[in-house]
């Protein structure tokens, strides 16, 4: 046992650059999973809609431990190596596709029919109809619960830190090993993830808040 | 060389894997009962307490929810020791789940509370009913009603939640499942056998769940 210097505690905080990089690699994966699943949830086929819907519900009626676990151990099976990196953001992805296309399903839903429907008369087809009739309305929708699953998603890292990567808990519980002072060191941990959420929080509800006030 | 799946490897456990399961259930159950009452005191205080009460319980929410349960856990069962209160990780992942699903409950409660408007009750007064039947069938039935959806579905989030309790080695599924790949070997056959449990788990709630709603919180409907 050593006592905790202040390089220790610039490892942890330095760490969050690992941290922020999963976040941002799991959303922007997310989200070109989560627009095919949104899509495919609003299609005309209906074997494509009960497909994303089984994903959907597999995703969300499991632990996102197990899912990041699986996304270990299943590469392994088909003879292909993966490092906890690759594990945890093929993992992430694919749970944020799952959620973002069941929220972005919903914002695409609340357009109004005759939306669609007026697109159908101009002749518009599947494509311009989705991207340049329905979508770019449904985004304004969309923002403030996209921003709270961020918000989740960024929290969801800290379980990359179980499947051995070293992002800024795992780096917290490194250095606790060595100089056991849990308190102070998972405090400031605590402290850096709430300033990492607490902002995107803060302005999901904004955002919410002044959506609400334009529809009345 | 193709992999050979060994599932007969993970069955020979199944006795540890159902008391895990179990372990499960009961740690979620308890979890939910005792954050319900967290959060009904904590909605109460948000909604009529004193300006100082209010501010905590803000305080409260948003650290909670800004942070993730992982911490949470870390700081009860290894931060706690050092101001002098030592958990056993049964006890501490208990008290993790309950603080956690206490700071999402108050705002489910709170909505609860104020789905019911004024007038509701005024009308449910100049129909002549009792003030029993103006509290069951006002205020209780129709809160109910509104808020059951989230109540219902922060139960599932939380028995899925319960998973990262392995972490302290709680006892539960997964630390179970830990376990035995740590014996056997099977680690894909083990976690898969065990996600799927948790997704009968859920499965079976969901159907319960809606099986409930239909018969005893169906809406009146408007025609």
């Amino acid at each position: 046992m050593r006592v905790l210097s202040e390089g220790d505690i610039l490892f942890i905080i330095m760490a969050v650059r690992w941290t922020l990089l999963l976040s941002i690699v799991a959303f922007i994966g997310g989200g070109i999973g989560g627009l095919i699943v949104a899509l495919a949830r609003t299609s005309e086929f209906k074997w494509l809609r009960w497909l994303a819907l089984s994903y959907i519900k597999v995703f969300q009626g499991t632990p996102l431990l197990m899912q990041l676990f699986l996304a270990f151990f299943v590469p392994g099976i088909f003879g292909i190596d993966v490092d906890p990196w690759g594990a945890a953001a093929v993992g992430l992805s694919l749970h944020a596709s799952a959620f973002l296309g069941e929220i972005w399903r919903g914002s695409i839903e609340v357009v109004p029919r005759g939306q669609s429907e007026a697109a159908y008369s101009l002749g518009l087809t599947y494509v311009p109809r989705m991207f340049l009739i329905i979508i770019p309305q449904a985004i304004r929708i969309a923002i403030p619960p996209t921003i709270g699953f961020l918000v989740q998603l960024i929290k969801g890292t800290s379980l990359a830190s179980i499947i051995g990567f070293v992002e800024i808990t795992r780096a917290a519980q490194i250095i606790n090993n060595a100089t056991f002072r849990p308190f102070t060191i998972f405090a400031l941990v605590a402290l850096v993830y709430f300033l990492i959420c607490w902002p995107l929080s803060a302005y999901s509800k904004v955002m919410e808040r002044k959506l609400t006030v334009a529809s009345r | 060389m193709a992999y050979q799946f060994e599932f007969a490897d993970v069955f020979a456990y199944w006795p540890e894997l159902l008391r895990g399961a179990l372990h499960t259930l009961v740690l979620s159950g308890l979890a939910m009962v005792i954050g319900m009452v967290v959060a009904v005191l904590g909605a109460l205080g948000k909604t009529s307490g004193p300006r100082w009460l209010q501010w905590i319980l803000d305080a409260y929410i948003e650290v909670i929810r800004n942070t993730p349960f992982l911490i949470q856990i870390f700081m009860i069962y290894f931060g706690l020791p050092a101001a002098g209160v030592r958990l056993s990780s049964e006890t501490a992942a208990l008290l993790a789940l309950v603080v956690n699903v206490g700071a999402y409950g108050i705002e489910i409660i709170r909505a609860g509370i104020e789905s019911i408007s004024k007038g509701q009750i005024e009308a449910g007064k100049s129909l002549g009913l009792r003030p029993l039947q103006i509290f069951r069938y006002i205020i209780l039935k129709p809160s109910i009603q509104a808020i059951y959806p989230s109540l219902t579905s922060q139960f599932i989030l939380l028995m899925l939640n319960s998973s990262v309790c392995s972490a302290i080695a709680a006892g539960e599924l997964t630390a179970a499942a830990g376990d035995i790949q740590s014996r056997n070997f099977r680690s894909f056959e083990v976690y898969f056998v065990v996600t799927c449990m948790y997704f009968a788990m859920s499965v079976l709630f969901w159907g319960a769940f809606a099986a409930i709603e239909r018969a005893w919180l169906r809406k009146p409907s408007l025609r």
